[in-house]
């Protein structure tokens, strides 16, 4: 088990470098001048020829893509990521924190949604085709259709402008974490539910879970060995949720005014801010791998089989 | 016993009996879809969900049909044990093949881990199983299906049940595998001196091992009688085919292999 860790992690360094690479070409593949950028940032009035070159200069422009990339990967390592062309500071005054609110409002949503959909999957699977079964799943059905945004909408005129509940927007409380949450839960929940119940019927028909019963074993240890059967589809499903909704707040994090990577990610490209962009979706593309190396990771632990493969 | 599927009314058993007496091995027999496998799974009352049954069920007196699920659950293993087609999928994949041991004798007797250690490597070593301990912290993909197959008749030697259950129990595995399965289930009935039922599409091996055979096709009792009787005489068309079917086989084969007189099989 030691030696798949430390292979299955220096697998994932090759994958990094090529990302970085990617991220750093295709930004550089735009047809803007970063300079010229950088000049009407600083709302120099006449942006004349000489001046852009002397801009390049500074930035380090005029080297070769190559260097230039090597330099941007050395300096990525110790999370420095540059300066903003915008506000002149450091990508990572700006990056972090902003990083930090988005996944505070990602893994509270995650557990929420884990322990809603693996809490009803198993419920579902164990009463297949029951009243509770097809009921949850018809809701699961109606909530996962609605769109998110419609939803926020009406959450915060209900529970925030009419009832005066809840804030309806910030995160200066932790009752504002409610409504997001609940918004973000009830949007992915729904699949996520569905990825465990489906998984987990697969199991109830397996040999093993016959002879199991056969063989007099109570149906509490049934389930949880199903559940551990089962959990490979779903580790790697909600270890790939972090990410994807990480990447995917931006629309309910506009609307409860959510100081998170939303935010910034839209003005930085409104802006045409190149480093903050980079860096965003360096470390985006960076957290799909290093959680997909730890749903790998967890999978090897639950499963014996899949050790042997490296 | 009846049985039928809820959802779509189709009937798969129509009313069948019979009867295993104590030492006694039956063989049910039939084609694929013949109501084999789910007659097995009624007695146990292990079919699924939209399978329903009706009729009785009596071991040693006892109504099984009439039993709570916990008593029922209490009486599967203990009294009843099945040994299942493929060995390979018998096992949680995830666990070593000793925690279904240890849990399922727990459960039954209460025995402590070493006790069971040590009971199931006396059994183990009975079916020709070499070095049980490290055998038994193995994941089931580490060992081949004749192998699962003997612990599976190992576990049932340690649980000394009234009535054994083989469903289809070689026809996943190998000539030679087959040939040793076989043996060990022999020496299982005359070790415990329990009551067996023995399902199979395999002609050959039930005339080894059956003392009484029941015919089904779908969902019906053909034929009901001794091996003897059945493999002498059978008065039922349907029999005679399937007997001359592996007649046919066999002629087939001995040609083919140059005429040779001692292929049986």
């Amino acid at each position: 088990m030691n030696g798949y860790i430390i292979k299955r992690t220096l697998l994932a360094a090759p994958l990094l470098i090529i990302i970085s690479f990617l991220t750093f070409a295709l930004n550089h593949l735009s047809p803007l001048n970063p300079a010229e950028v950088v000049l009407r940032a600083q709302g120099v009035p006449q942006i004349t020829q000489a001046l852009i070159a002397e801009t390049e200069a500074a930035l380090g422009m005029d080297r070769p893509f190559l260097i230039r990339y090597a330099d941007w990967l050395a300096s990525c390592l110790r999370l420095d990521f540059g300066d903003s062309y915008i506000t002149g500071t450091p990508v990572w005054s700006l990056l972090g924190p902003a990083l930090l609110n988005t996944l505070k409002l990602t893994m509270v949503s995650v557990i929420a949604i884990l322990a809603l959909s693996v809490g009803l999957g198993i419920l579902c699977a164990l009463k297949e085709g029951r009243l509770l079964d097809r009921s949850v799943r018809g809701v699961s059905f109606f909530l996962t259709s609605m769109p998110s945004a419609w939803l926020a909408a009406m959450m915060i005129w209900y529970f925030s402008v009419k009832l005066d509940w809840l804030p309806t927007s910030g995160m200066d409380s932790s009752a504002g974490y409610i409504l997001p949450v609940t918004v973000l839960t009830v949007s992915y929940a729904g699949i996520y539910f569905r990825i465990i119940r489906s998984s987990m019927l697969s199991q109830l028909y397996e040999d093993y879970t016959l002879y199991a019963r056969a063989c007099g074993l109570p149906e509490r240890k049934i389930t949880l060995r199903m559940l551990k059967n089962s959990m490979q589809v779903a580790v790697s499903v909600f270890c790939m949720a972090v990410p994807v909704i990480l990447g995917s707040t931006v629309v309910v994090e506009s609307i409860f005014a959510w100081p998170g990577l939303g935010a910034l990610t839209v003005n930085s490209i409104l802006g045409r801010d190149f480093p903050v962009i980079q860096a965003y979706v360096l470390v985006l593309a960076a957290s799909f791998v290093v959680f997909n190396t730890l749903s790998d990771l967890i999978n090897a632990a639950l499963n014996p089989r899949l050790r042997k493969e490296f | 016993m009846r049985i039928w599927d809820h959802t779509t009314g189709k009937v798969v058993v129509y009313n069948s009996s019979f009867q295993v007496s104590q030492g006694r091995c039956l063989a049910i027999v039939g084609e694929s879809g013949s109501g084999k496998s789910v007659t097995c799974r009624a007695i146990m009352r292990l079919n699924t969900f939209k399978m329903r049954q009706s009729g009785n069920i009596r071991l040693n007196g006892v109504d099984l049909a009439e039993l709570s699920e916990a008593d029922m659950r209490r009486h599967r293993g203990r009294h009843l044990c099945l040994i299942m087609q493929n060995g390979m999928r018998a096992f949680d994949p995830s666990s070593p093949v000793g925690s279904h041991f240890r849990d399922t004798l727990w459960q039954h007797y209460g025995w402590s881990r070493s006790q069971i250690t040590s009971r199931m490597a006396k059994a183990m070593g009975s079916v020709r199983l070499q070095d049980p301990v490290a055998l038994m912290n193995k994941y089931p993909h580490q060992l081949s299906g004749g192998m699962l197959q003997r612990m599976m008749i190992a576990l049932a030697i340690v649980l000394e049940p009234t009535l054994i259950i083989a469903d289809e129990p070689t026809s996943a595995l190998d000539t030679l595998s087959q040939y040793e399965v076989m043996e060990q289930l022999i020496a299982l009935r005359a070790e415990t001196g329990c009551a067996m039922i023995f399902v199979s599409h395999d002609l050959s091996l039930v005339q080894r091992i059956a003392d009484d055979i029941v015919v089904m096709r779908d969902g019906e009792i053909l034929e009901h009688g001794t091996t003897a009787d059945i493999f002498s005489g059978t008065r039922h068309e349907y029999t005679r085919h399937l007997l001359e079917a592996k007649q046919r086989l066999n002629r087939n084969f001995s040609n083919r292999m140059g005429g040779l007189q001692h292929v049986d099989r």
